[in-house]
């Protein structure tokens, strides 16, 4: 089968996946309804209630998945290309960390009514955008950047963040720490619109983006030397990469909280399905991303319905048997 | 003749540690020229000057008559490949590893590779002799054979310069003059230019017809093998007592050591 071809059917049946996930998140739930249940509804149009359940909640909470699924598994795949490391995934560097320590503060100082609903979300981001701007600037060097340094600053950073947010919980009230407690826990359930335009927009540019250095990603396998002996300006290539991992990162961090995981076991699965070639790997982790969050989240609020889990609880357990199941398989990195 | 390479009074290295200073040398297209010279004199240090990963600081180095900084990323990689000394360890097939030798032919925006890049990428592995593991993975391969596919990858580059880094430390003495037979080849019949790091001295003596020798940063001796492979030189810069005598059948030259033990048992012996 030539390399087209090849791609093209794995992609088609990610993409079958997806509308697999996509219609069972749809139809499930605290009520559930049929395929025909769901035609007469359509036809009855806006109005019904139940229409409003599933065009005003269940399909904003669908396309949160997807965008966060997706993007969190894209920069999963990305970070362990470019630190050549299979056990990096989006939160090592301190990405979340970072804005767990935003959000705490904020909820701690009590600023979250004082500036509307998008507090927590910005707090968030730009808790995770300072991390990100510290390991950068950390180990950019005379020109260069050195990945292991990176990494190691991260993990660092994600330390500190940690130490201070148990400080913060310390000292924080009963109230606040529930909502603390609360947002670390991650959910997809988010009632703005505008954010989850914005992270399916951001998840979408991301893999679009993504697509300009999958080449080079391809060559950065071999390590940065040889990346270099082929063409390849792997400098350059690192930093547009981790760029675009760590937006991904936070606007999914920002929105949604700490869903763990997906970022570090689908692209692990998707290289033992679709390879390690970086042109399909990209696009198979978007799509396996996206898909495994959506069906994880129809899980974690109809397994103890009316209640919800926490979903970072499913793709926890799922996520981790899973891969237990494949280290067993013959699988090198 | 025109000049592969074309360097001179050429310092550079590494922050304000380790560098190789006033590096003059002029290398002759066509040439199988090796560096030799103990572990620390700068080889490794030149060669990456040479391949571009190190920025020059003083001194001129020219490629084809071109500033080497003048050179982008991919057109550095057309002209020159780089054959590295560490083995490969990723579970790549051994197809689109040697396919990615043509990465510098692609633009980022060609996602797929032609006919024509199979072809070549075909062509030099029959040439080394590895097309019939076309399918396997890099990882299930023997260290002669990581290298003879690392060689094909490189050729695929179609470069004007192929540069090694000790190709055949790794490996048995069988392996070795199939890598290097297979070099000469390329040399004589693709009238490809080589330069390679050796630490083998007979071996960088039978091969090579160019050899530049160095000891701490600097050049030592530049010259043909009988020239550099001197005893006299040798005991310099490696420090060592050898015999020099001459290979009976291609008259290169050839290095034996001699032990400490015979050494101070005969320590009357003078030559």
């Amino acid at each position: 089968m030539s390399r087209p071809v090849k791609y093209l059917f794995i992609i088609v049946l990610l993409l079958l996946f997806l509308l697999f996930a996509f219609i069972v998140s749809f139809i499930f739930g605290e009520v559930s309804f049929s395929l025909i249940d769901i035609i007469q509804i359509f036809k009855t149009g806006e109005g019904d209630l139940k229409y409003a359940i599933l065009m005003k909640i269940r399909l904003p909470r669908i396309i949160l998945g997807i965008a966060v699924g997706g993007s969190l598994s894209l920069s999963g795949a990305i970070l362990q290309g470019i630190y050549r490391n299979p056990l990096v995934e989006p939160y090592t560097l301190g990405i979340s960390g970072g804005a767990a320590l935003g959000v705490s503060l904020v909820i701690v100082l009590g600023l979250q009514s004082f500036i509307s609903a998008l507090a927590l979300p910005l707090a968030g981001f730009a808790g995770s955008m300072a991390v990100v701007f510290l390991v950068y600037v950390f180990s950019v060097q005379r020109g260069g950047i050195h990945t292991n340094s990176m990494l190691l600053t991260g993990v660092m950073i994600s330390f500190i963040a940690s130490s201070l947010m148990m400080l913060l919980m310390a000292v924080a009230s009963n109230e606040s720490l529930r909502s603390i407690i609360f947002w670390t826990m991650g959910s997809l359930n988010e009632p703005n619109i505008l954010l989850i335009k914005i992270a399916f927009g951001a998840s979408l540019s991301g893999l679009f983006f993504s697509y300009f250095f999958a080449r080079d990603l391809n060559a950065l396998r071999l390590g940065e030397e040889r990346a270099i002996h082929l063409g390849v300006n792997s400098a350059l290539a690192i930093r547009f990469l981790f760029v675009i991992a760590s937006l991904l990162t936070g606007i999914s961090v920002a929105v949604a909280g700490i869903i763990g995981f997906v970022g570090l076991i689908i692209p692990h699965i998707m290289r033992l399905f679709a390879g390690n070639d970086y042109r399909i790997l990209l696009l198979s982790s978007f799509l396996g991303g996206a898909g495994f969050l959506v069906l994880s989240d129809t899980l974690a609020r109809t397994i103890i319905s009316p209640n919800e889990l926490p979903v970072g609880v499913i793709t926890g357990i799922i996520g981790g048997v899973a891969f237990m199941i494949i280290l067993r398989k013959k699988y090198t990195f | 003749m025109q000049d592969i390479l074309n360097i001179q009074e050429l310092t550079c290295g590494y922050g304000n540690g380790f560098h190789i200073r006033n590096i003059n040398l002029n290398i002759p297209k066509g040439s199988f020229a090796g560096i030799i010279g103990p572990n620390g004199s700068g080889k490794t240090t030149l060669f990456k000057a040479i391949s571009g990963n190190l920025t020059v600081k003083q001194g001129t180095l020219l490629l084809t008559d071109k500033n080497i900084a003048d050179f982008s990323y991919k057109e550095r990689a057309k002209n020159i490949a780089v054959v590295s000394q560490t083995l490969y360890v990723d579970s790549i097939r051994v197809e689109d590893f040697v396919l990615m030798g043509r990465m510098p032919y692609h633009s980022r925006f060609s996602f797929f590779e032609h006919k024509n890049d199979y072809e070549i990428a075909h062509h030099y592995m029959k040439l080394t002799g590895t097309y019939h593991l076309k399918n396997k993975l890099m990882t299930q391969l023997s260290g002669g054979e990581q290298q003879l596919v690392d060689i094909a990858r490189a050729l695929s580059q179609e470069p004007g310069l192929l540069l090694l880094d000790e190709p055949t430390s790794h490996l048995d003495i069988g392996h070795q003059v199939q890598i290097l037979n297979l070099l000469q080849k390329l040399n004589t019949d693709l009238k490809l230019s080589i330069l390679m790091i050796i630490h083998d001295l007979n071996l960088a003596g039978e091969y090579c017809d160019f050899l530049v020798m160095m000891s701490k940063g600097k050049i030592h001796t530049i010259g043909s093998p009988k020239e550099v492979l001197h005893y006299q030189h040798i005991e310099a810069v490696y420090n060592t007592i050898v015999v020099t005598e001459t290979n009976p059948i291609s008259g290169k030259p050839v290095v034996l050591l001699v032990s400490g033990k015979v050494l101070n048992q005969n320590h009357h012996i003078n030559r």
